[in-house]
C-alpha cells in the first residue's frame, strides 16, 4: 500500500506516531489468509480461512503500529543507492541535490582530475538525520563507466559489485550464530543516467539495462535535461519507453510486483513518466525573492524543484518519499532471493539434506546473472506480465 | 578490468547536515503502511490446568467470544489445540492464534505433561526453519506460527508454586517468552495476594526460571514497563458477562457479597496484563521470539546436525568437508540398506519358487493318480460291457433255440393232431 503520490513537493503527512521494524521482514509476521500451509507438521494450527471475529470493544491492537515505529526509529534505516552513467552527466551533482548535502565534491570537467583508466566504484557512507529519523545512506559512484573506447563488458564490475553485496549478506545469513541485525549493504536502487541525445537509447544503454534490471532495481533518468526542449523531452521519453518495451527491460517500478489495484494505478502514473528528465544543481540562486536551487545560464535560471522546468521532484518523491521502503523490500524479497536460489542451486552436486545445503565456494566470476525472475509475489503468478 | 572499491570503515561514518528538507522522515510511515497491508501475526500459548479460566481470559482480553467448548477432565494426556482468528481494529489486521493445553494437570502421573508443549513449540520453530532453509522460499508470505507469548496460569492456592508449574516453566523458559499470571484471583484476599506474589517470584528466581522481562531500554516504554514489572505475576480475573455498575455496563463477576470488576485496577491486574501484553510490548514479544528463542533453536539444531561455522583451524569452508563426510556416510548407509533389501527380495523369491515347485509336483502327482484311476475304471467298464454282450449273445442263442424248439414242437403237435385226425377218420 503506497501513500498518496503526487508530483507536488509537499511531504507525506505522517500518521499518528508509528514504529516500523526495519529488520527481517519475516519478523513483521506477514499474513495471507488464502495461503495453504505446506508443512507436514500435524501440530501446526490451520492457517487458511480463519474466521473473522467481531470485537465488541477497543482492545488496543493498533498500538502495535506505534511499537513498530519506535523500534525502527531506534534501529535506524539503511539505504544504498548506486549511480551509473558516463562522466559529465551530473551524477554527483544529482546525488548532492537529492540529499541536499555535499555527499561528493562534484568534479568539474577538465579541471585536472584524470579520467580513470578503468572502471572504479567508489562508495561513500553518511548518516543523515531528519526529524529523529536516522538514515545511513551509502552512495556508490561509477566513474569511468562507458568512457573507454572499447566499452565491452563495462557492466561486469558493476554486476560483480552488486552480486558481491548479495554474497556478503548471504554469507552472514547462513552462519550458525547470526548477528541480530545483518548490516545491509545490498544496492537497493541503481539510477542510470541516459545522455540527452534526443534520439533513442544507445546500444551500450540497452546492453547495460538488460543485464542490470534482472539483478537490481533500475531507475533510468534523462540527465542534463536542460539541453532539451519540452517537446523534445516528450519525444525522447516515448522513444526510450518504446525501446525498453521492445527489449523487455523492466525498470522500477516493475509491473509484475504491483500488489493491488491502488498500487497499479499509482505505479502506472509513474511508469508513464519514466524516464524522468532531471537537472541537478547544488547552488542556490535568488529567484523572485526566493532562494532556490538552480542552474544559472545566460538565458534564465533553471529551477530544479520547479515541475515546469524539470522532473527532479518526481525522482526525489519516488526514491525517497514514497517508494524507499518498497525499493528495499523488492531488493530483499526478489533480487536477493533470486541470487540465493542461484547460489544454492550451484551446490546441487551436494545432495540436499533435511533442508540445509552447504554453499559452494563463492564463484570467482560474480557476474553471472541468475536469469529471468523466478521469484514473484505469491498472489500474482497470474498477473499480466509483458515479458 | 580492475575494480577498486573505496569503502570507508565504520569509524569514518560522518554525520552530514542537511541544508533542506529531503523527505525521508516519512520512512517510518512507509514501513508501517507496508506492514499494515501485510497484516500481523500473534500467537499466544495458554498453559494451565483444566478449568482455570484460560478461554475466559482470552475472551476478555480480546473482547470477543471465541467459540470453544470446555474440556473434560478425562483426557489421557496433554494435547494442544490451536485455533486461529482474524481480528481487525481500525486498519490493523491481526491474525491471532490461541493455543490451549487440553488436559494439563489432569493426569495422575504428570511426569510427561510438559513434553507435548515443548514438542509443539519446537515443531513451530522447525517449520519456520525448514521454510528458511528452502532454496525457493517465500518468507514474506509465511504464516508465522511460532509462539510469541506463553501465559502460564498459576492456580490461586495462596501458598506457592506447584512442582508441576516449576518443572514446566523451567523447560519452557528457553523456548518461549513466559508471562506468569495468577488465575481466578478473586479467590485470594489482598494481603494474601501480596505474600503469594512475592513467594512465587522468589521461587522462580531461586529455581533459575527466566520469565519474560519487559524491555526497559527505550525511554518511551521504559517507565511503564518498570512500574508494571513490580506487579508480576499479574493476578487476573476474566469475565465476559456484563454487570450494571453505576450507570454503565462493565465486565464483572457478580457474587452475593459484591461485584468484582475486571477492568478496575483495584480489583485485579487485568488492565495491566492487557497493557503489557498487547498495547505496549506486542512487537517486542515478537522480536524476542524471532531474534532470541528462534535463533537459539536454529543454532542448536544446526549444530546437532553437525555443522559448525569454523573448525579448530578456523577455516570457514570446513563445512564442506563435514558435509562430504556426512554425505558419504549417508550414501554408505543407503547402499547397505539397498543390499539388504535386495538380498531379502532374492530370498523371498527363492522361497516362493520352492513353494510353487512343491505345489506343481503335487498337482502332477494328483493328475497321474486320477489318470490311472480313470484308466482302471474304464477297463472295468469295458469288461463289464463284454460280459454283458456275451450274456446277450447267449440269451439270443437260447431264445433262438427255444423258438426253434417251439416251432418244432408246434409243428410236431400239428402233425400229431393231423395224424390223430386222420386216424380218427380212418376208424
Amino acid at each position: 500500500m503506497r501513500t498518496q503520490w503526487s508530483p507536488s513537493a509537499a511531504p507525506v503527512t505522517p500518521l499518528s506516531p508509528l514504529h516500523p521494524d526495519d529488520r527481517h521482514p519475516c519478523a513483521l509476521g506477514p499474513m495471507d489468509p488464502l495461503r495453504r500451509s505446506p508443512s507436514p507438521c500435524t501440530s501446526r494450527p490451520p492457517s487458511p480461512r480463519t474466521p473473522p471475529c467481531e470485537m465488541l470493544g477497543h482492545v488496543g491492537i493498533e498500538a502495535v503500529l506505534e511499537q513498530l515505529k519506535i523500534k525502527a526509529m531506534k534501529m535506524g534505516f539503511e539505504f544504498n543507492i548506486m549511480v551509473v552513467g558516463q562522466s559529465g552527466l551530473g551524477k554527483s551533482t544529482m546525488v548532492n541535490t537529492l540529499f541536499k548535502s555535499k555527499m561528493w565534491k562534484s568534479t568539474l570537467p577538465g579541471l585536472g582530475v584524470p579520467m580513470p583508466q578503468t572502471l572504479q566504484l567508489q562508495s561513500v557512507t553518511h548518516i543523515i538525520e531528519e526529524n529523529s529519523v536516522k538514515l545511513k545512506l551509502t552512495v556508490t559512484d561509477t566513474p569511468g563507466f562507458g568512457d573507454q573506447i572499447n566499452n565491452d563488458k563495462c557492466w561486469d564490475p558493476i554486476l560483480g559489485y552488486i552480486n558481491g553485496q548479495y554474497e556478503r549478506y548471504l554469507q552472514e545469513e547462513i552462519l550458525i550464530t547470526r548477528q541480530r541485525h545483518i548490516p545491509d549493504t545490498r544496492v537497493h536502487c541503481c539510477v542510470y543516467f541516459v545522455p540527452p541525445t534526443g534520439h533513442c537509447l544507445r546500444p551500450l544503454d540497452i546492453e547495460f539495462l538488460q543485464r542490470l534490471c534482472r539483478t537490481v532495481n533500475v531507475v533510468p533518468v534523462i540527465a542534463r535535461a536542460d539541453s532539451l526542449t519540452i517537446e523534445e523531452r516528450e519525444a525522447f521519453r516515448r522513444r526510450i519507453q518504446h525501446d525498453l518495451r521492445a527489449h523487455c527491460i523492466e525498470v522500477y517500478p516493475q509491473k509484475c510486483f504491483d500488489e493491488d489495484i491502488s498500487d497499479r494505478i499509482l505505479n502506472s502514473k509513474i511508469r508513464d513518466r519514466i524516464p524522468f528528465a532531471v537537472v541537478g544543481a547544488d547552488q542556490e540562486h535568488l529567484v523572485n525573492g526566493r532562494c532556490v536551487l538552480g542552474r544559472k545560464t545566460k538565458w534564465g535560471i533553471i529551477e530544479v524543484e520547479n515541475m515546469a522546468h524539470c522532473e527532479f521532484p518526481l525522482l526525489r518523491d519516488l526514491l525517497i518519499r514514497s517508494h524507499l521502503q518498497d525499493l528495499k523490500d523488492i531488493t530483499h524479497n526478489v533480487h536477493y532471493e533470486n541470487y540465493r536460489v542461484f547460489r544454492l542451486n550451484q551446490s546441487h552436486a551436494l545432495p540436499r539434506g533435511p533442508g540445509w545445503v552447504n554453499l559452494a565456494p563463492a564463484p570467482a566470476d560474480l557476474t553471472a546473472t541468475p536469469g529471468p525472475w523466478k521469484v514473484r509475489w505469491q498472489a500474482h503468478d497470474s498477473s499480466d506480465e509483458e515479458c | 578490468m580492475a575494480v577498486a572499491v573505496g569503502r570507508p570503515s565504520n569509524e569514518e561514518l560522518r554525520n552530514l547536515s542537511l541544508s533542506g528538507h529531503v523527505g525521508f522522515d516519512s520512512l517510518p510511515d512507509q514501513l508501517v503502511n507496508k506492514s499494515t497491508s501485510q497484516g500481523f501475526c500473534f500467537n499466544i500459548l495458554c498453559v494451565g490446568e483444566t478449568g482455570i479460566g484460560k478461554s475466559t481470559l482470552m475472551d476478555t482480553l480480546f473482547n470477543t467470544k471465541f467459540e470453544s467448548d470446555p474440556a473434560t477432565h478425562n483426557e489421557p494426556g496433554v494435547r494442544l489445540k490451536a485455533r486461529s482468528y482474524e481480528l481487525q481494529e481500525s486498519n490493523v489486521r491481526l491474525k491471532l492464534t490461541i493455543v490451549d493445553t487440553v488436559g494439563f494437570g489432569d493426569q495422575i502421573n504428570k511426569d510427561d505433561s510438559y513434553k507435548p508443549i515443548v514438542e509443539y513449540i519446537d515443531a513451530q520453530f522447525e517449520a519456520y526453519l525448514q521454510e528458511e532453509l528452502k532454496i525457493k522460499r517465500s518468507l514474506f508470505n509465511y504464516h508465522d506460527t511460532r509462539i510469541h507469548a506463553c501465559l502460564y496460569f498459576i492456580a490461586p492456592t495462596g501458598h506457592s508454586l506447584k512442582s508441576l508449574d516449576l518443572v514446566t516453566m523451567k523447560k519452557l523458559d528457553s523456548k518461549v517468552n513466559i508471562i506468569p499470571i495468577i488465575a481466578k484471583a478473586d479467590t485470594i484476599a489482598k494481603n494474601e495476594l501480596h505474600k503469594f506474589k512475592s513467594k512465587i517470584m522468589s521461587e522462580l528466581v531461586s529455581n533459575g526460571v527466566q520469565i519474560y522481562q519487559f524491555p526497559t531500554d527505550e525511554e518511551t516504554v521504559a517507565e511503564i514497563n518498570a512500574t508494571m514489572s513490580v506487579h508480576l505475576p499479574f493476578a487476573v480475573v476474566g469475565s465476559t458477562e456484563e454487570v450494571k455498575i453505576g450507570n454503565k455496563m462493565a465486565k464483572a463477576r457478580q457474587y452475593p457479597w459484591g461485584v468484582v470488576q475486571v477492568e478496575n485496577e483495584n480489583h485485579c491486574d487485568f488492565v495491566k496484563l492487557r497493557e503489557m501484553l498487547i498495547r505496549v510490548n506486542m512487537e517486542d514479544l515478537r522480536e524476542q521470539t524471532h531474534s532470541r528463542h528462534y535463533e537459539l533453536y536454529r543454532r542448536c539444531k544446526l549444530e546437532e546436525m553437525g555443522f559448525k561455522d569454523t573448525d579448530p583451524d578456523s577455516k570457514p569452508f570446513s563445512l564442506q568437508e563435514t558435509y562430504e563426510a556426512k554425505r558419504n556416510e549417508f550414501l554408505g548407509e543407503l547402499q547397505k540398506k539397498e543390499e539388504e533389501m535386495r538380498q531379502m527380495f532374492v530370498m523371498r523369491v527363492k522361497e516362493k519358487e520352492a513353494e510353487l515347485k512343491e505345489a506343481e509336483k503335487e498337482l502332477h502327482e494328483k493328475f497321474d493318480l486320477l489318470k490311472r484311476t480313470h484308466q482302471e475304471e474304464k477297463k472295468k467298464v469295458e469288461d463289464k460291457k463284454k460280459e454283458l454282450e456275451e450274456e446277450v449273445n447267449n440269451f439270443q442263442k437260447k431264445k433262438a433255440a427255444a423258438q426253434l424248439l417251439q416251432s418244432q414242437a408246434q409243428q410236431s403237435g400239428a402233425q400229431q393232431t393231423k395224424k390223430d385226425k386222420d386216424k380218427k377218420k380212418h376208424e
